[in-house]
């Protein structure tokens, strides 16, 4: 029973595309094609990406902002010029820019403020100007909603146990949307003078929902709270420009967009990270260093103490190079549009497919409007590591489990579920062999 | 290596089919184990009558792996002195973190050695042990609290 599919509109060439990532042309288990259906936890990297890595190390190798030598000069043009490509692909200045290890680092770097703050205002040390900003006072509050990955809800449980703030949330409804008007966990009950902080996910790395960062931005600053946006699931899948979001920070990861491991990204408002106290300290993030004391860099130096990753950060800025340079099939979108533009084509497909699997439940919208292309879904009668171990058999790699999004499966009073989450390299043939091996587990645990 | 010989008859059979679950009174000590990268939980309580394993009750969420090991675990344990269920118990996690190559030993392990093949797959490891080893911390905590009646 196959239902018939409208024509796909906005698709790239993903058999282009697909030749310039070699791991995609491996086998895996039984000698199946890989079907690779995990970018969502990490991406898989172009030669382009790879190459700039190797040409970093091969020509231009050395500590960047140390030594006066050609190398350390050469060294410290490729990681700025890979900040300033970045900075250009988010619409923002190169200087408000810092690099991390991960998004995990970013949000941390952001939650560290305010309890350092709050930690060194206690003792009556010295801050940044207008660092007041970041000072916690017990009964203050912190706002994250009920999908957030671990990432972006433990480091503020973290700052609420230093600080004695408190963690209030936003609800999700059935649907896998932001329930903003709920009578306990909406918008208007849950935000109040004492709101310091909204930390938030643009797009849910389980539901897909693209949340609506805009309206909450707006009522969040009308409290006078700092907005902190999780964009893991939304930099490598749509435009972003980070000044039109309406937000204060956002955090990404490099090798969830093409990229190496160990890069991830912090925006910030200038002023804001001009009036944070450093996160990790050490070398090249001070100013002045005496025994009795130092005193630290301007942002984005502050944040970066210590060698920075130089290579990750030159294989970053080949990856949104790369990304910049892709266009639709039918000439319709180019760059990030044609990103968005592909991953919603497909989605929808995928959400169509799916859907006509019996006793197949997707955990999210079921529409693809304001959703990206991570696909969550319960299968009746199969634990999602069942389910995952019979799509591993045919070579469709998906994430099984929780996705570090714990309480929100709690929420929906499920353990685990099988998510499927679609990139630039994949295509409607990989989404069938989804449904194709969907329905051979099904067949081999007897509940077809 | 197949899906066959990973989910061998026997643990399909104990997942569709547990035996000894829920939770029973009266028991020495009572645990309660998860599998933080997947979220699989189990409870698991322990009864002990002087060195004997009287029984073992359980509950709990999670993969076929995980339940059938669980019910496995359930039925080759009860009923044994202690000494001997720990050898059993010892011999399971051999095998588990053997990879593959250790050869079981059939006469220890009995029916749980049908989660042989479950070695040959790092990920799910964690899963067929996920009940031994709560069963493990549980039957230490019911010793320690029997051993004070024991010397008084």
């Amino acid at each position: 029973m196959t239902a018939v599919h409208a024509p796909l509109t906005g698709l790239l060439d993903v058999d282009q595309v697909a030749a310039d990532f070699p791991i995609l042309s491996r086998t895996v288990r039984g000698g199946n094609r890989l079907v690779y259906l995990d970018s969502g936890a990490t991406s898989q990297k172009p030669l382009a990406v790879l190459d700039a890595e190797r040409g970093f190390y091969t020509q231009h190798n050395a500590a960047v902002h140390r030594g006066a030598h050609l190398l350390a000069e050469e060294a410290t043009d490729a990681y700025e010029d890979a900040r300033a490509a970045i900075a250009s692909f988010l619409g923002a200045q190169p200087r408000e820019l810092v690099f991390t290890k991960n998004a995990t680092e970013a949000l941390n770097l952001v939650s560290y403020a305010f309890s350092n703050a709050t930690a060194k205002a206690a003792h009556g040390r010295a801050l940044p100007p207008l660092a007041e900003r970041f000072i916690l006072r017990p009964g203050d509050e912190i706002v994250v909603t009920e999908m957030e990955h671990h990432a972006n809800l433990v480091p503020w449980q973290e700052v609420c146990d230093k600080t004695g703030a408190v963690l209030r949330w936003l609800s999700v409804d059935e649907d896998g949307r932001l329930d903003l008007d709920h009578p306990e966990h909406g918008l208007s009950s849950v935000l109040n003078d004492r709101t310091r902080v909204v930390a938030l996910t643009h797009q849910s790395n389980v539901l897909g929902t693209v949340n609506p960062v805009a309206r909450i931005a707006l009522a969040a600053h009308a409290v006078g709270a700092i907005v902190v946006l999780d964009s893991c699931q939304a930099v490598p899948h749509l435009p972003v420009d980070v000044h039109e979001l309406g937000v204060d920070f956002v955090a990404f990861s490099g090798h969830k967009m093409l990229g190496p491991s160990g890069i991830g990204v912090l925006w910030g408002r200038y002023d804001l990270l001009e009036s944070m106290p450093p996160f990790l300290s050490g070398g090249s993030m001070i100013e002045i260093v005496k025994m009795e004391g130092s005193t630290f860099a301007a942002p984005p130096q502050r944040f970066e103490a210590g060698v920075p990753m130089a290579a990750q950060a030159v294989g970053l800025g080949a990856a949104v190079r790369y990304l910049e340079a892709l266009t639709s099939a039918d000439g319709s979108h180019a760059g990030m549009a044609a990103v968005a533009a592909h991953e919603h084509a497909l989605t929808s497909y995928a959400l169509e497919s799916l859907s006509e699997i019996s006793g197949l439940r997707i955990v999210g919208p079921s529409s693809g409007e304001d959703r990206g292309s991570a696909v969550s879904f319960v299968l009746e009668g199969i634990h999602a590591h069942d389910v995952g171990q019979v799509l591993d058999d045919r070579g469709v790699e998906v994430r099984v489990g929780h996705h570090c999004a714990w309480p929100l499966h709690r929420r929906f009073g499920i353990a685990a579920t099988t998510r499927a989450t679609f990139y630039v390299y994949n295509g409607t043939r990989d989404v069938d062999d989804l449904v194709s091996a969907v329905r051979y587990a099904q067949t081999f645990f007897g509940v077809a | 290596m197949d899906l066959e010989s990973l989910y061998q008859e026997i643990i399909l059979d104990h997942y569709k089919h547990p035996r000894g679950r829920g939770l029973r009174e009266p028991f020495g000590a009572e645990v309660h184990h998860v599998n933080p990268t997947c979220g699989d939980e189990l409870t698991v309580r322990v009864a002990i009558e002087g060195d004997v394993v009287t029984d073992i009750s359980y509950d709990g969420q999670g993969c076929s792996i995980s339940q059938a090991s669980a019910s496995v675990m359930f039925e080759q344990l009860v009923g044994h002195p202690i000494t001997a269920d720990l050898a059993v118990a010892d011999e399971f996690l051999a095998l588990m973190q053997s990879r593959g190559n250790l050869e079981p030993n059939e006469d220890l392990l009995g029916d749980a050695i049908a989660f042989a093949g479950v070695a040959k797959y790092p990920a799910r490891v964690k899963c067929a042990l996920l009940g031994w080893m709560a069963w493990k911390d549980a039957v230490s905590q019911a010793v320690d609290r029997e051993s004070p009646e024991v010397t008084r």
